[in-house]
């Protein structure tokens, strides 16, 4: 054991330089929403998206579960789609911004890769931000078919004309012993680096907000005040990976470019 | 297949290596079963494709064929077979046990929370709403909640595991043959046990028996047919260069953009790489930890006795129980982080004092064996079946 344990040690010395860094698109954001070694990797340039800012017309459709609403009569204006709308038209003025949402609760990434040609057709989008796993993971669905889902829809978004970004599951800490995300976590990042598709991390994001006490997100609260802050920081943040993927170089391959984050997500 | 049949092992001393080694893949269960826990950073899943599952379910075919193996030997097929069923119902009854335990912390929690920032993640809790298909399909074993999985296969591996102990009795490659071709057609042709509302197993049955079934081969003397071929230094430095490699791999997992220098057609050859389905890449891992822990541990090594190792060992020769106790440990730890404080110290805290606790009743549990058996007072019983020497806890 205690080679292990050296090892561990060596992993940590590893990460803490990098750690280190400071974070560089973020520095204008509130306090509350910045993450040293922020958790959005960007590794994979977003072309379309590119093309699209410069032809001053972005649209982008957001195709999720329940974690991309929030319930009540102004949840669609709080959730993120909506949050990230208004922070990517802040970003990019002169730039008719839409982000258009294709969001029903309980659904899997096959049911969801079911209702895409359609929502595409309407959306018309340059950006598919896809964000699953979750209801996959609490219904246990056979990892083999997510993975096939979840390349059938980043196939189907591309032959529509649309760059992909994934995001990944919320880290939920009450339920965290009931649904077994790592499976899906993990098979979701193998398919978005074979596929050269970002993933917005959200679990490992909102894992550090836990740990740093940015939200309480044990809180057995039943107001929407914490969970309108927080799709309010992850639309920003999310604003953040598309502006910073697509000024990426487009060459066959980026180093990365952003730093590592602390935790591992399982 | 013309073939001298191996006989059972001579009663030599029980290899403390195979209690110590499951007693440290259960804590390490226990350690990985608790969500969010800093301690589990030491578990060696993090360090390799391959984690504390594939021990425990190798060590518990060795010990299920060195048991169960003598008992077919001098008591027939009937009576071996009889004993392996026992012990499948009693892992069935430790399992539903489990459940009930799983019930009412989801209960507990459903009637607490209620932020509407969760509302999808609530959705995990309203199988409480029709308890009478949920209930059946638990005690059918179609529903198994999170990291309850492990039982279940273990029952399945029991269930069949009399034919196939009489089978590597007689011939033990083509019992080795049998179980590598189930493994070879479950890839194939996708063979699995459907779950319950949706997917399949957890931890496949047709795929995981091969490492169960290697275990009972090596037992009945295949380990030592194979001994030279392991120790050899050509095959521990190939396992040490695989165990880098998969380390490398690894470490790209958590810290995302190193993925970067992962050759893309690595990446192409080795993804999905599949637990539930034991890919050969985590079975190889597998066998390069075993290759390379034998050549560091011989059998003889005499610190095996040393106290400081007894609380594993120990709990490796109970490990039906202590698995239990382990995942209750965990429900009850993350209980602790949700209700109490989940900061580093508190994890520290819990993480400790959960193998603190499964080492104590490891210790109970032989006690009550002792007691037990001097209280029966009955002369000595044919060394064939007596229980106490390997634990009876195969």
């Amino acid at each position: 054991m205690t080679g292990r344990f050296w090892k561990a040690l060596a992993v940590a010395g590893l990460a803490l330089p990098v750690l280190a860094w400071p974070g560089s698109a973020f520095a204008e954001h509130p306090a509350e929403c910045y993450v040293a070694g922020d958790q959005t990797d960007v590794d994979f340039p977003l072309r379309l998206v590119a093309r699209a800012i410069a032809g001053k017309q972005l649209n982008i459709l957001v195709l999720g579960a329940g974690s991309s609403s929030l319930p009540g009569p102004n949840g669609v204006k709080k959730a993120y789609p909506a949050r990230l709308q208004q922070a990517l038209a802040a970003k990019l003025p002169g730039v008719a911004v839409k982000v258009a949402t294709d969001v029903k609760s309980r659904r899997t990434a096959a049911d969801m890769v079911k209702s895409l040609v359609p929502s595409l057709a309407a959306a018309k989008p340059a950006l598919l931000i896809w964000q699953t796993a979750t209801v996959d993971a609490m219904q246990a669905v056979d990892p083999d078919r997510f993975g096939q889902a979840l390349d059938k829809g980043i196939n189907l978004a591309r032959s529509a004309g649309a760059d992909v970004v994934f995001v990944n599951p919320q880290y939920s800490p009450r339920t965290e012993s009931m649904i077994a995300l790592g499976t899906y976590v993990e098979n979701l990042r193998w398919v978005a680096l074979q596929q050269e598709v970002p993933v917005f991390d959200r679990f490992n994001l909102m894992k550090t907000w836990a740990d740093l006490g940015t939200f309480d997100l044990y809180s057995a609260t039943k107001k929407l005040d914490m969970a309108e802050r927080v799709h309010d920081c992850i639309g920003r943040l999310l604003a953040a990976l598309v502006l910073d993927a697509a000024k990426l170089p487009t060459g066959p391959h980026n180093e990365p470019r952003h730093e590592p984050q602390a935790e591992g997500s399982r | 297949m013309k073939e001298k049949p191996f006989m059972a092992p001579p009663p030599v001393e029980r290899d403390l290596r195979l209690d110590l080694f499951r007693g440290i893949a259960l804590w390490l269960i226990f350690l990985d079963h608790i969500p969010s826990n800093v301690v589990s950073w030491i578990t060696i899943r993090n360090y390799g494709f391959s984690d504390a599952t594939e021990i425990f379910v190798f060590i518990s075919g060795y010990t299920a064929a060195f048991v169960y193996g003598r008992a077919m030997t001098v008591n027939g097929f009937i009576v071996a077979a009889a004993r392996v069923l026992k012990r499948a119902w009693q892992i069935y009854v430790a399992h539903v046990f489990l459940f009930t335990i799983y019930l009412a912390e989801i209960a507990y929690v459903s009637h607490s929370f209620d932020n509407p920032l969760y509302s999808e993640e609530m959705g995990v809790m309203h199988f409480l709403n029709n308890p009478d298909v949920t209930v059946i399909q638990a005690l059918l074993l179609k529903f198994k909640p999170v990291n309850m999985d492990v039982l279940p296969l273990y029952i399945v591996l029991l269930l069949w595991f009399a034919p196939i102990l009489w089978l590597l009795l007689r011939s033990p490659s083509l019992g080795l043959i049998v179980s590598a071709s189930i493994y070879a057609m479950s890839w194939t042709f996708g063979w699995n046990i459907a779950a319950w509302p949706k997917g399949v197993w957890v931890f496949n049955p047709f795929a995981w028996q091969l490492l169960f079934v290697f275990g009972a081969w090596c037992a009945l003397g295949g380990g030592q047919r194979i001994a030279r071929w392991v120790s050899s230094p050509v095959t521990v430095a190939l396992a040490a260069v695989y165990l880098m490699f998969s380390f490398s791999i690894v470490i790209t997992w958590y810290f995302p953009p190193l993925a970067a220098y992962v050759p893309k057609f690595v990446g192409e050859a080795i993804y999905p790489i599949s637990k539930t389905n034991l890919d050969v890449l985590r079975l190889m891992h597998f066998f390069s930890l075993a290759v390379v822990t034998i050549w560091l541990i011989p059998k003889d090594w005499p610190a095996l006795k040393l106290p400081v190792f007894k609380p594993a060992i120990l709990c490796g020769q109970h490990s039906l129980g202590i698995f239990c106790l382990g995942v209750f440990l965990s429900f009850a730890g993350h209980f602790v982080f949700t209700e109490v404080s989940n900061r580093v110290f508190m994890q520290v805290v819990v993480s400790a004092s959960g193998i603190a606790i499964m080492a104590a009743a490891a210790a109970l549990i032989s006690w009550y064996r002792r007691i037990e058996r001097q209280g029966t007072g009955s002369g000595p019983r044919p060394p064939a079946i007596k229980p106490g020497f390997a634990g009876d806890d195969a």
